[in-house]
């Protein structure tokens, strides 16, 4: 069985801090780490090929330093890394994006081996769409299975996957065909520690570096900036209220008195609250 | 938020200097449409907070607004139509069939793409759900066209394209995206992120009707069962009326028994910032902010929470936003309405007990009566 996880390399968004002034992001110095939904993608993937044997292959787009972070997932026992990395690429939104990637795969596919499952995590933690999965899904006319919290079953000689997903109010369970995408749902496993052996193997390991022609891409004007069809005109930070919170601010008071005068604060902007209140609590 | 959107947008830097315009051909692409999302028989309420937005835009543009209904046939799909009506949709488009009973992707997406392709719509707004979303990424692939997700904000800019607002950079930023040059513009909205609009009993007016034109055995994907979540256990944070939350100022997981001690003593739900569930304090599920809940309570108490963008989004419906922490210059006190600069962990013990003194009296009258 070969599969393909698409990961992303995302800034470590507890780091990312906004310049007070300028308003924009100050990148320097942030480190990056595996989105880390897509790791729920991964350890899924590195699951069922220790179930089914077969290959992992992992794969991104992004700037050279994204290397990192398929040397990663090689430590964690991925078998192969492509890194998909082009100027050509630059300025993506999700649809050129998804363009890129599915061209990507089925390049994998034709070099390696077509792939039975293509995972992706749920969303990023930097654009937070959850739109890519399913543009590649349409894209390589993948079946497309979402928000999968686990998977019961792969019969590869019948081709059918069984599928639990998460869906408003319960849980949905499906079957399907191979090939198909799956985008991992987060807490539904966790990412092993990589053996020594894998860890041996990642530093030893050739990342493979694809441009946009080594991926097969004729069409460019379908990629990055050109072939983007949203736009985005402006990056702001959120005005503040015009009036700041009124600070109950009494050094010298003691917490009893303290949380007096914040309730009373409570009740005097919101009075209905005393009855919700009166009715919900004091159990 | 909204004053800085009302700013004229300012001119070309990065990509709006790509001078997009729209081809000839998407031109009479035309109207407002709201995905109407149905959930085992129930009409999902982030359909009628989009029907809200999706009334404002097509006034400002001078459109129509219109309901997009696929369902099974009977009751389900003839009340899901009239509830489209009663939040202010001039038309409905309908696509009536048994196998739209259960979401799967595959019929779903030829319905809408069939709908989009053959009325031209300039708008489409669709639930940030879990079927919102697995709909709306394969239906604009589909149509090569751009989706904004999550959106915060919505607005018609003077030339008449959509303003789609929503947080970036993990939350700590804002952006407003455009679709230039492809249409129909498609957005998703959270949940509750958006005001429910006053229903009106208005009678049942034009409804659209299209045939499925795909059938069952086309469908690869089938659904074998359906395990509902146990009630008891889920928590309703979107819709609670007074929430209490906890933030990394906890200093620790064991330290979150005192926001819920204050929860159950005030009748509250209790949630957390996003980095508490990375760390794995709490399920995702208790998660308030642009990737988890979106919450619109009367009372919302933070505890230890800086107040980044993306918790910022999910609450900012509150009514009421009491802020806890040591920081006097965490960015919560900027939109918070009331605010402590204290200790969490040592407060929130004192204010359990002070509303516990304060309301038992009322709750034992209740309880004589």
């Amino acid at each position: 069985m070969h599969i393909v996880v698409c990961l992303k390399q995302v800034p470590d968004s507890a780091q990312i801090r906004v310049h007070p002034v300028t308003n924009t992001i100050m990148r320097q110095g942030v480190p990056t780490i595996i989105n880390p939904y897509d790791l729920f993608a991964l350890e899924e993937a590195l699951r069922l090929r220790d179930t089914y044997g077969g290959e992992v292959t992992v794969l991104t787009m992004g700037p050279p330093m994204a290397e990192d972070a398929l040397r990663k997932a090689l430590g964690y026992g991925a078998d192969r890394a492509v890194l998909l990395t082009d100027r050509y690429f630059a300025g993506s939104d999700t649809l050129a994006t998804s363009f890129a990637l599915s061209q990507a795969i089925a390049k994998v596919g034709q070099t390696f081996g077509t792939p039975d499952i293509v995972f992706t995590g749920k969303q990023t933690i930097d654009g937070d769409t959850a739109q890519v999965g399913p543009g590649i899904a349409k894209r390589l006319d993948l079946m497309q299975l979402t928000y999968v919290a686990k998977i019961p079953s792969v019969d590869l000689s019948a081709r059918e996957i069984k599928v639990e997903r998460r869906c408003e109010g319960g849980m949905q369970m499906l079957k399907s065909r191979l090939p198909c995408l799956v985008t991992m749902l987060e807490g539904t496993n966790e990412i092993r520690r990589g053996s020594l052996q894998d860890a041996l193997y990642a530093a030893r390991s050739q990342v493979l570096k694809w441009s946009a022609a080594d991926a097969g891409i004729d069409d460019l004007t379908r990629c990055g900036l050109r072939g983007s069809p949203t736009v985005v005109k402006r990056v702001f930070a959120p005005a503040a209220r015009a009036e700041k919170a009124a600070l109950i601010d009494v050094p010298e008071m003691n917490l009893r008195d303290l949380a007096d005068e914040l309730i009373a604060a409570i009740l005097m902007r919101q009075p209905a609250l005393e009855q919700e209140l009166a009715f919900n609590g004091g159990e | 938020m909204s004053t800085a959107n009302r700013e004229a947008p300012r001119p070309a830097s990065g990509r709006a200097g790509t001078k997009k315009e729209l081809p000839d051909h998407f031109k009479d692409y035309r109207h407002v449409w709201v995905f109407i999302e149905l959930e085992r028989g129930q009409v999902h309420p982030v359909s009628f907070e989009l029907l809200g937005e999706g009334r404002k835009l097509a006034d400002k543009l001078g459109v129509e607004l219109a309901g997009i209904v696929l369902g099974p046939p009977g009751e389900t799909n003839q009340s899901a139509i009239a509830e489209a009506f009663a939040y202010g949709a001039d038309l409905v488009y309908n696509v009536e069939a048994p196998l739209l009973a259960d979401y799967r992707n595959e019929p779903f997406t030829k319905a809408m793409t069939d709908l989009v392709n053959s009325h031209k719509p300039e708008i489409l707004l669709l639930g940030a759900t879990t079927l919102g979303r697995d709909l709306a990424g394969s239906v604009a692939t589909t149509l090569r066209t751009g989706l904004t997700a999550d959106c915060t904000e919505l607005d018609v800019d003077a030339d008449g394209s959509l303003a789609a607002t929503r947080p970036t950079f993990g939350g700590s930023l804002l952006c407003t995206i455009y679709t230039l040059n492809y249409r129909p513009q498609m957005a998703t909205v959270r949940p509750r992120v958006m005001p429910m609009p006053q229903r009106a009993d208005r009678p049942v007016g034009r409804v659209i009707r299209h045939q499925l034109s795909i059938a069952e055995d086309d469908i690869v994907t089938k659904v074998l069962g359906f395990l509902p979540d146990n009630q008891s256990a889920k928590a309703n944070l979107a819709y609670a009326d007074v929430v209490v939350a906890g933030g990394l100022g906890l200093g620790g997981a064991e330290n979150l028994q005192l926001v819920k001690d204050l929860a159950r003593a005030i009748g509250a739900e209790h949630g957390c910032s996003r980095p508490l569930v990375q760390k794995g304090w709490l399920s995702a599920d208790r998660q308030i902010g642009q990737t988890g809940k979106t919450i619109r309570p009367k009372l919302y108490i933070a505890a230890g929470i800086s107040g980044a963008i993306q918790h910022r989004v999910g609450v900012e419906g509150a009514d009421l936003i009491v802020a806890i922490n040591t920081d006097p210059n965490a960015p919560i006190f900027d939109f918070a309405h009331l605010g402590i600069v204290t200790d969490a962990v040592r407060f929130l013990p004192a204010l359990t007990e002070a509303f516990t003194r304060r309301l038992s009296p009322h709750s034992r009258d209740k309880l004589a009566s």
